[in-house]
């Protein structure tokens, strides 16, 4: 691929990328949310046509247009949701849209011999006549490979396919995808495990805001150097010259209002402590799926953790209840507000007083004087930008309606408040208002987790921050200890 | 130019009960020109009698039905079962009030199996089981909720039937006919057990947090659960007082026609209570709901049934003139529809 170069109404989403791949070479496309590599693959698959640029496959120019026009040319690709139907039968989906065909009759023998062959392979050996949701997600993920290879596929693209693998099945499809790239397949490979790229890939290429960074040998490229590249920020040894604000008005012997031990779930965050006191905002570091929402949604019982225990100021709490997490004066503005956070129909009176009347119960309802006073007040304080307390929800902008579910937590005079990318997708201005108001909170007595991917953001207002890599927590830094390079070095997991 | 009329049209207009007003508005113009004493109403031996009472008396079966469908539907849930549980209630009352008749010297004496109000009890106890067995499988179970509630459109016809006997069973017992065709205060009995259970339902939707926490579940559930809202008990609750309406539409079904059918009573009714509800301005989408407008559609639909008797439509071609109005109706519901026709209509007057 040369020069590729795509825009969006607005947004510039490649511009003038080059990216090459090699047969027996497994390839990884790293970078942040957002860097261009789904968009990429995209192109490559015949998705999206390309502004400028072209497409060689083999010395010829190829035009993808469409996903299935990629597939014929070679290039066949495994997408992050196993993209199968759970219903029909392995061999059925293997041969699906191209079943062999006897005398007008779809020839079953023929079907399920096949599929036997293309998952042998593969080394895997299964009754390929039983549905497909009988076997495990990573059974499903050979499956979605075998069909991808069934087309004498020269390429393959494998997006982010260990997201839902346990430890055991990462390692059986390396192996397959190993075996592959010996064949001498030219395998791409994108994800968000630093030590899965390394395990695996021969050549890495680095995206950042849709511009390449670089590409370079795996060998040739050290873990720092990598995510300085993701991240786009010089990992030098001078100390941050950004302090933190608010570490100062912390009391470092209060007692720990929110103690988590040893809380976990299998596939989901490795077991973890952590300790938070009043007034004190803790960052959680990390890139993108090392398990930060995973840790936000254990602390407020949004998933229910296997094992460990939580306790709030003392008492301990029954996991997996969001309702009681309230109760116990726990708030949590999840990163997807969209599907987990506003109720878009409802006003923006209805959505601040919601969680307070959840926590209140069915009969002692708010009377709407109550309600009238609460909303008005919260769009007020925080500077809600909204036609009035009436106007449905989901008419605000992103970052208003980010405001409306802070304002439905503070309405419920929470203790202890997580706040998953609270400023994510939001414009400047109300990014530097979030903020603000965060600090604004903590000096009140709040305790607050505090999850952004903008490390800066992190520095600027955490008193302690605690990083994860790998869906494991690695490290806490404190105090004077927190800049952007040493929680860089954390991430990529390399010793100053 | 006065700024108040327009304005208040304005409002009027937006308001969802407006469109289903409007379509019953319609109808009623229509037979006030085309059928003779439509609007006649007289009193006879202390009771009201004409056309209109009559549309009244028999939408309360379906009224009922449609409050208990208005906040299943707005939890974005359906609840294809009540037919069947008419059906149950109705042949239960009737075994347990007995289908015998008793004369004693030429006069008939009124005797019942079990006391009529513990019959009743009994009925409503029932469909209210049905009900939670819904709610069972919909918040526990995880089924979705026409496949739990056909489970009981079928399973619900087969107890009515084996409690019946496959039988057509008659009352004789004539206290328990007040119910469906009793008059207190000179109106129909059963528009008081409507009228009762509206406001109950009014009062806990819109007095309390009832409705508010139905309309964020049928809305967006994953947030509602993350805003501590025990979407399960609250399903369950909803599923039982959907059956339990049903229940007492039943029970008024069954004191109608003097008789027990485990067979025919109440067949399509959650067809009707659907349509009802739909047509009264609530999504089956769920989320947003509308007591009142629910009601006007159940009234549309029986105005609509009894105008198509009293014009004399032929009886073949009965659905499909129903069929019409409904789409009409539906037409006008939809805003994009809406849009098209009036920004046309608008176009033109602001051009000439």
């Amino acid at each position: 691929m040369k020069g590729i170069s795509l825009s969006f109404p607005g947004v510039k989403a490649l511009s003038a990328i080059d990216f090459r791949m090699f047969p027996g070479e497994v390839h990884a496309l790293m970078g942040q949310n957002g860097a261009g590599k789904s968009t990429l693959i995209k192109v490559l698959t015949g998705v999206y046509p390309p502004d400028q640029g072209r497409i060689e496959l083999e010395g010829r120019a190829i035009v993808p247009t469409s996903p299935l026009d990629a597939q014929k040319l070679g290039i066949s690709t495994v997408y992050q949701e196993v993209n199968l139907c759970p219903n029909l039968s392995v061999a059925e989906n293997i041969s699906i849209g191209r079943e062999p065909m006897r005398m007008g009759r779809i020839d079953w023998k023929t079907l399920n011999e096949r599929a036997r062959t293309a998952l042998e392979k593969l080394n895997i050996r299964i009754d390929v006549t039983q549905t497909l949701s009988s076997y495990s997600v990573a059974i499903q993920q050979m499956v979605a490979i075998a069909r991808a290879l069934d087309v004498s596929a020269r390429i393959l693209i494998l997006d982010e396919p260990t997201s839902s693998l346990d430890e055991q099945e990462v390692e059986l499809l390396f192996q397959v995808i190993r075996s592959l790239r010996d064949e001498g397949l030219a395998v791409l490979f994108v994800t968000h495990f630093l030590a899965q790229t390394y395990q695996l890939a021969d050549r890495i290429t680095v995206l950042r805001n849709g511009e390449l960074v670089g590409e370079s040998r795996a060998a040739d490229l050290p873990r720092l150097k990598l995510v300085e590249q993701m991240i786009g920020r010089e990992v030098s040894q001078e100390s941050g010259a950004l302090s933190g604000t608010a570490q100062e008005a912390m009391d470092q012997s209060g007692p720990a209002l929110v103690e988590v031990q040893n809380l976990g779930r299998k596939g989901s965050m490795t077991p973890f402590d952590l300790k938070i006191r009043k007034g004190e905002i803790l960052g959680l570091a990390g890139l993108l799926g090392s398990g930060r929402t995973e840790t936000a949604r254990l602390l407020f019982g949004a998933d229910k953790a296997d094992q460990g225990t939580l306790k709030m100021a003392g008492r301990r709490l029954p996991l997996g209840s969001p309702k009681n997490a309230i109760m116990s004066g726990i708030g949590f503005c999840p990163e997807d507000r969209k599907t987990d956070g506003i109720i878009a129909e409802l006003t923006v009176r209805e959505n601040i007083i919601l969680a307070l009347q959840a926590k209140r119960g069915i009969f002692r309802y708010l009377s709407r004087k109550k309600q009238d006073e609460l909303a008005d007040t919260y769009i007020q304080m925080i500077g809600i930008k909204t036609s009035g307390p009436e106007q449905p929800c989901g008419k605000l902008s992103g970052g208003n309606q980010q405001k409306v579910i802070l304002a439905r937590w503070l309405a419920t005079d929470p203790q202890f408040l997580i706040l998953d990318e609270p400023t994510r997708g939001i414009d400047v201005g109300a990014k530097a208002e979030i903020m603000d108001l965060v600090v604004q909170l903590c000096q009140k007595g709040l305790a607050i987790l505090f999850i952004a991917s903008e490390l800066e953001e992190v520095v600027r207002c955490c008193t302690r921050v605690a990083v994860l890599r790998d869906r494991v927590k690695i490290t806490e830094l404190e105090g004077a200890a927190i800049d952007e390079n040493a929680i860089l070095h954390a991430i990529a997991g390399v010793q100053e | 130019m006065t700024a108040g009329n327009p304005n208040f049209f304005r409002n009027l207009a937006r308001t969802k009960l407006f469109w289903p007003l409007v379509a019953l508005a319609l109808m009623l113009v229509f037979n006030l020109i085309f059928t003779k004493g439509f609007f006649h109403i007289e009193i006879k031996d202390g009771h009201l009698y004409g056309s209109l009472i009559d549309i009244l008396n028999r939408a309360a079966p379906l009224m009922l039905i449609v409050i208990g469908m208005t906040l299943v539907i707005a939890t974005s849930g359906i609840d294809i079962s009540v037919g069947a549980v008419v059906a149950i209630s109705g042949a239960l009352v009737a075994m347990l009030i007995g289908g015998t008749l008793v004369l004693k010297g030429g006069v008939q004496e009124y005797v019942t199996l079990v006391p009529m109000p513990l019959a009743i009890l009994a009925a409503l106890a029932a469909a209210t089981l049905v009900g939670l067995w819904n709610g069972l499988m919909v918040s526990r179970v995880g089924m979705q909720p026409i496949v739990a509630t056909l489970i009981l459109l079928m399973a619900g016809r087969g107890i009515s039937q084996l409690i019946t006997n496959g039988q057509i069973i008659t009352i004789y017992y004539k206290p328990y006919f007040f119910v469906g065709n009793g008059f207190l205060l000179g109106i129909p009995f059963s528009l008081y057990i409507v009228l009762a259970v509206l406001l109950f339902t009014l009062y806990f939707t819109r007095r309390t947090a009832l409705g508010l926490f139905i309309e964020s579940i049928g809305i967006n559930p994953k947030a509602s659960r993350m805003a501590g809202i025990n979407a399960k008990n609250l399903l369950l609750c909803v599923y039982a007082f959907c059956a339990l309406c049903a229940g007492i539409a039943g029970l008024i079904v069954c004191s109608n026609v003097k008789s027990a059918d485990g067979n025919n009573a109440g067949m399509y009714f959650e067809l009707d209570a659907i349509l009802a509800v739909v047509l009264g301005g609530t999504s089956t989408a769920g989320g947003k709901f509308y007591l009142i407008g629910s009601i006007v559609g159940a009234l549309i639909i029986q105005t609509l049934t009894t105008t198509i008797y009293s014009i004399g439509v032929p009886p073949e071609i009965t659905l499909v003139v129903k069929a019409l109005v409904v789409f009409v109706v539906m037409l006008f519901q939809s805003e994009t529809f809406r849009k098209v026709v009036f920004s046309r209509f608008g176009g033109k007057v602001s051009q000439s």
